[in-house]
């Protein structure tokens, strides 16, 4: 079922400079060339009926419902699969063309269960809806004959149910999961009156390929394909348009309500970022926000080991400013500072930097992008001058060859990664960097050109041995460099690069990766036309990250690709708003638009408008405040939305630092593992309760609208407003937009958004200015923002942690499809049936020689520490690799990281830990001292309980 | 703080400008990197590290980087 709200023309809307005038019913309307007969009819305000049309897919012709007379053609052709031409003559209405149509009717009925009125399509289901549209009055053939109405149901997926009995058998579903999802998972079994849908090999769904995208459910006429929460809840009958709050694709929702239940999130077909798609978590898996864990009382307490007490709003925000003033009185005023979230809005992200900066007056401020894209920010501001990617989502549409480094994007940013598959299955080239096999490494109609399976930390080695090949075999873009780039620093990079020790075979050495494999991916990046970078925290989150971002900037730029569409370096972005966080000045060295602290005049420009003086020295990071929280310099924390226990490397660092600090305040939907370590709870709310902005990894800025009220009594913005009004310093805005004028008005890149514009647009790519008063989807496009773009050296330096007879393997992390980071929301959705234990991938090879069985219990081992899960033997890793997940707390994947992390940015190398791994039986220490305080810490906050 | 994690990270910082052919402004690098994203407590710390131990453990660029720019580098309410 479409969204209630949605107009659906029928065919997809082409794009081409011709326009073709034709006549609809005696209506003149002039459409794009390659626009069908029933598009035009559409533009002239005339619905021809339909069924197996849908302007999401490409036309099928198969329903013969939509069949129209064309002046001097003979027959009846069906106005789905007919070109509009010009000096055509339509006619949609006829007794002969009613009289046809009726007839289709009657057979689709004479096989379809008459239970309308207790159906959940019922007043959105496109059979009524035709059956009314063509006057169907009766069916001649009765309901006795043969039929398909006692075909079981599939309940099997926990979000929506396949009810075959419903099925007329159109193929739009099939047609979703090959054209927008990709998977294919859905195909027609038999043939003729036998037809019938298909999940795999006639399995039920949960049991197929389906990857619950939810594209087929959009697509359905009926209520074959129907959301289990319509079923409960009944039809929605509102909408408001939002912004999901899951990856960093930033896929445009219409969340349809009823009341203030959100029965469902319809993907916009309207979205730019997403053009009407999504993926099982943002389509699916909002329940966490009507979650019971979910804590709705303000709680404080004097010490960790006490019970919780709920109070009133007041008296938190009271107890949290007192408690900040004391600390900063007893040890300096740098010894608290806040840590900023990437899931929450722009506004809200400006706001809890101005308040460590205006109200703190430190700069002891930081973003959990620390963790994951601050070497993007560092190595793309170094060469290019600017913290971002270059391109917009759709940019792939023109790439030739699409090089992925260190990112899964099926899994990791699936909806952006159905669109890639699209331009491969269109025939663009696949180069994939990346130690594991990643899905589109060989998936149904793509196979990768190249696979090069590298060694993890070896990423900088293999970058420098790609452009050893294109510049030694004179295939780099000279005329492109010596336009755009500084002479002398190219000059010196080409001869860096095409050192002895950068060829191929000496690079094969270090990485593993074939010699002519290099030198044959190398050429293919190289050859004349688009070639694209995307990638992922694969390159990030390595001792070298910053590096590898640099040496994958220098590639783009010896190669002359980038300031245009099909090419660029593209960073898929974790989180909804991490762009937007380290756009809105949450690092500690920079304010918004990335200008550094020590700039006087940005900093007065601040100081006037915030009528504060501002400090000039860069503060901590987050690394850095848990080593100063341990040296007890730093004694206090305002953390909104992160969960740092759980993602951080290093988890016990991090609980010896959280414990020696003396109020930790955490805003938060639930009692996460940091909020376990907290002396104050303030419970925040979800994106569907609040107004502001996202910016996604296309630096695409979204409004997100609220759906229902705070159901704490406060937005997040109005908490942090509140905690500087306690603290002296008056923060009184009435709306976000007040925000974004105050950004906008101190930001340079940011200087033409308002919500009254993107509201208008749709959405706005930054930077928007007098220059782009409309914004900018492409980077660089005829010179660098900082000038000349920058080449540097980047000489490959092997991290410290190495393997050793003790830990002989190497562990890499990552994540899933369906849970999001750690997890804290998708764990509390039904999406734990896919994902209900982190497990531990190693090779056949691996485990045979440690004798570990598949399923079987294994201890990982590192120098940090041990964790004990179940192994998942697979041939998708390499031998001597291993690779699991941090989505669940229990299983303390962070336990096993290090603190080593990326020279420029601290970034923690979670990608590259030294571990042995051995059969055990029972969990590790940590994992049983973590379950006794996680048992602890819920009885002190049954207590609160208790008390209330 | 950990004055080991320190030196740690202010070689690997090292490392990276280590590879610019021109010895000094590889200096240069990496006393402008430490002075922009380094707190001021951790500039302390590794300028009491070089004072009490003659910069144990620092590599030999970071070591010339730290006592060539030192007036840059050290936090300015302590110059």
């Amino acid at each position: 079922m479409q969204s209630i709200t949605d107009i659906d023309l029928g065919t997809p809307r082409r794009s081409s400079e011709k326009q073709i005038t034709l006549e609809v019913d005696g209506v003149a309307v002039s459409v794009p060339e390659g626009s069908s007969v029933m598009y035009a009819a559409s533009i002239a305000g005339r619905q021809v009926p339909k069924l197996c049309a849908t302007d999401a897919l490409e036309a099928f012709g198969s329903c013969r419902l939509c069949l129209v007379e064309i002046e001097g053609r003979r027959g009846y052709p069906a106005s789905c699969t007919t070109p509009a031409e010009t000096g055509m003559k339509i006619r949609t209405q006829s007794s002969r063309l009613a009289d046809l149509r009726r007839g289709v009717m009657e057979l689709y009925i004479s096989d379809h269960p008459l239970d309308c009125l207790t159906c959940p399509a019922n007043g959105h289901c496109e059979l009524q809806d035709m059956a009314g549209a063509v006057g169907l009055r009766e069916v001649r053939y009765g309901y006795d004959g043969e039929n398909h109405l006692d075909r079981p149901k599939d309940t099997s997926n926990p979000y929506f149910t396949f009810d075959p009995s419903k099925c007329i058998v159109c193929s739009r579903c099939v047609r979703a999961c090959d054209e927008v999802q990709g998977t294919l998972a859905l195909t027609i079994d038999g043939r003729g009156f036998a037809s019938m849908i298909s999940p795999g090999q006639m399995q039920n769904f949960m049991d197929s390929e389906c990857v619950s995208c939810g594209a087929c459910v959009q697509a359905c006429p009926t209520a074959t394909l129907m959301e289990k929460s319509i079923y409960d809840y009944g039809q929605p009958d509102r909408v408001v348009e939002t912004t999901c709050a899951y990856c960093g694709v930033g896929c445009s929702f219409k969340a349809e309500v009823k009341g203030n239940q959100v029965v469902r999130m319809v993907p916009n077909k309207n979205g730019l970022a997403n053009e009407g798609h999504s993926c099982v978590k943002g389509r699916f898996a909002f329940g966490y926000t009507t979650h019971p864990d979910r804590i709705l009382k303000p709680m404080i307490r004097k010490s960790i080991e006490d019970p919780w007490k709920e109070v009133a709003w007041n008296e938190a925000i009271s107890y949290v400013a007192s408690e900040f003033k004391r600390i900063q009185q007893q040890y300096g005023r740098d010894s608290i500072g806040a840590v900023t979230s990437s899931r929450c809005t722009n506004e809200e992200t400006f706001l809890m930097q101005k308040l460590v900066r205006a109200v703190f007056n430190n700069n002891n401020v930081d973003t959990c992008a620390r963790v994951c894209h601050s070497p993007t920010g560092y190595g793309l501001k170094t060469t290019f001058g600017t913290s971002a990617g270059t391109q917009e989502f759709s940019s792939v549409d023109e790439a030739d060859v699409i090089m992925i480094i260190g990112a899964n994007p099926t899994d990791g940013h699936p909806v952006f990664a159905s669109r890639m598959k699209q331009r491969l299955r269109a025939g663009a080239k696949l180069i994939i960097l990346d130690p594991r096999a990643i899905d589109l490494v060989r998936t149904p109609h793509i196979e990768a050109d190249y696979h090069l399976q590298l060694k993890p930390g070896t990423n900088v080695a293999l970058i420098n041995g790609l452009a050893h090949v294109i510049v030694t075999e004179g295939l780099a873009n000279d005329a492109f460099a010596a336009e755009r780039c500084d002479a002398e620093e190219y000059k010196a990079w080409k001869e860096f690069v095409s050192q002895p020790k950068y060829s191929p075979e000496e690079v094969e050495h270090i990485t593993g990766v074939p010699a002519d494999e290099i030198r044959e991916a190398a050429r293919l990046f190289a050859r004349p036309g688009n070639s694209a970078i995307y990638y992922g925290l694969g390159v990030t989150e390595h001792s070298q990250g910053s590096t590898m971002v640099i040496g994958m900037a220098n590639l783009a730029m010896a190669t002359g690709n980038l300031g245009r569409e099909g090419v660029g370096v593209n960073p898929l972005r974790g989180q909804n708003n991490v762009q937007g966080s380290c756009d809105m000045g949450s690092f500690p060295h920079e304010l918004s638009g990335y200008r550094h602290i020590s700039d006087s005049g940005v900093r007065a420009q601040f100081e006037k408008e915030w009528g504060v003086h501002l400090e000039s020295e860069p503060g901590l990071r987050i690394p850095n405040m848990f080593d100063a929280a341990l040296d007890g310099s730093f004694k206090g924390m305002y953390i909104q939305g992160e969960d740092f226990v759980q993602s951080d490397p290093n988890t016990q660092h991090i609980e010896r630092a959280m414990r020696m600090m003396e109020c930790v305040v955490v805003q938060d939907l639930f009692l996460n593992e940091t909020a376990k370590f907290a002396h104050v709870f303030l419970p925040g709310s979800t994106f569907l309760e609040k107004d502001g902005t996202f910016t996604n990894a296309e630096r695409r800025i979204q409004l997100v609208r609220k759906v229902m009220p705070p159901v704490a009594g406060l937005a997040d913005w109005e908490i942090t407003a509140a905690i500087s009004n306690a603290m002296g310093y008056p923060m009184n805005y009435n709306h976000p937009t007040e925000i974004m004028d105050e950004i906008a008005r101190l930001t340079p890149t940011f200087a033409g958004v308002s919500f009254e514009k993107i509201n208008k647009l749709g959405s706005i790519q930054w930077p928007c200015n007098e220059e782009a008063p409309e914004g900018t989807p492409t980077m660089h496009v005829g010179g660098f923002a900082r000038g000349k773009g920058k080449f540097v050296i980047t000489e490959y330096v092997a991290t410290d942690e190495r393997t050793s007879r003790k830990y002989p393997l190497i562990l890499t992390t990552g994540r899933i499809l369906s849970q999001y980071n750690v997890g804290a929301q998708t764990r509390r959705t039904e999406n734990v049936v896919w994902h209900e234990e982190d497990v531990l991938e190693i090779h056949p090879h691996d485990a045979e020689q440690r004798g570990i069985k598949d399923g079987g219990s294994v201890e990982v081992a590192s120098r940090a520490g041990k964790v004990v899960l179940h192994a998942r033997v697979t041939e998708r890793i390499q031998p001597g690799v291993v690779y699991t997940t941090f989505h669940h707390p229990d299983t303390g994947t962070n336990v096993v990281t290090t603190d080593n992390s990326d020279w420029a940015t601290n970034c923690p190398e979670y990608k590259v830990t030294a571990v042995e791994v051995t059969p055990v039986n029972a969990r590790s220490e940590w994992q049983k001292h973590y379950r006794d305080f996680t048992e602890q810490q819920e009885d002190l906050l049954a207590q609160r309980l208790t008390k209330s | 703080m950990d004055i080991h994690h320190l030196v740690k990270m202010a070689n690997s910082i090292g490392d990276f400008f280590g590879s610019e052919p021109d010895k000094e402004k590889g200096a240069k690098g990496v006393a402008d990197h430490i002075r922009s994203f380094w707190d001021p407590r951790m500039r302390r710390e590794i300028f009491a590290h070089i004072d009490k131990t003659q910069g144990e453990g620092l590599s030999e660029l970071v070591l010339t980087a730290l006592r060539t720019y030192r007036n840059n580098v050290a936090p300015a309410r302590d110059n």
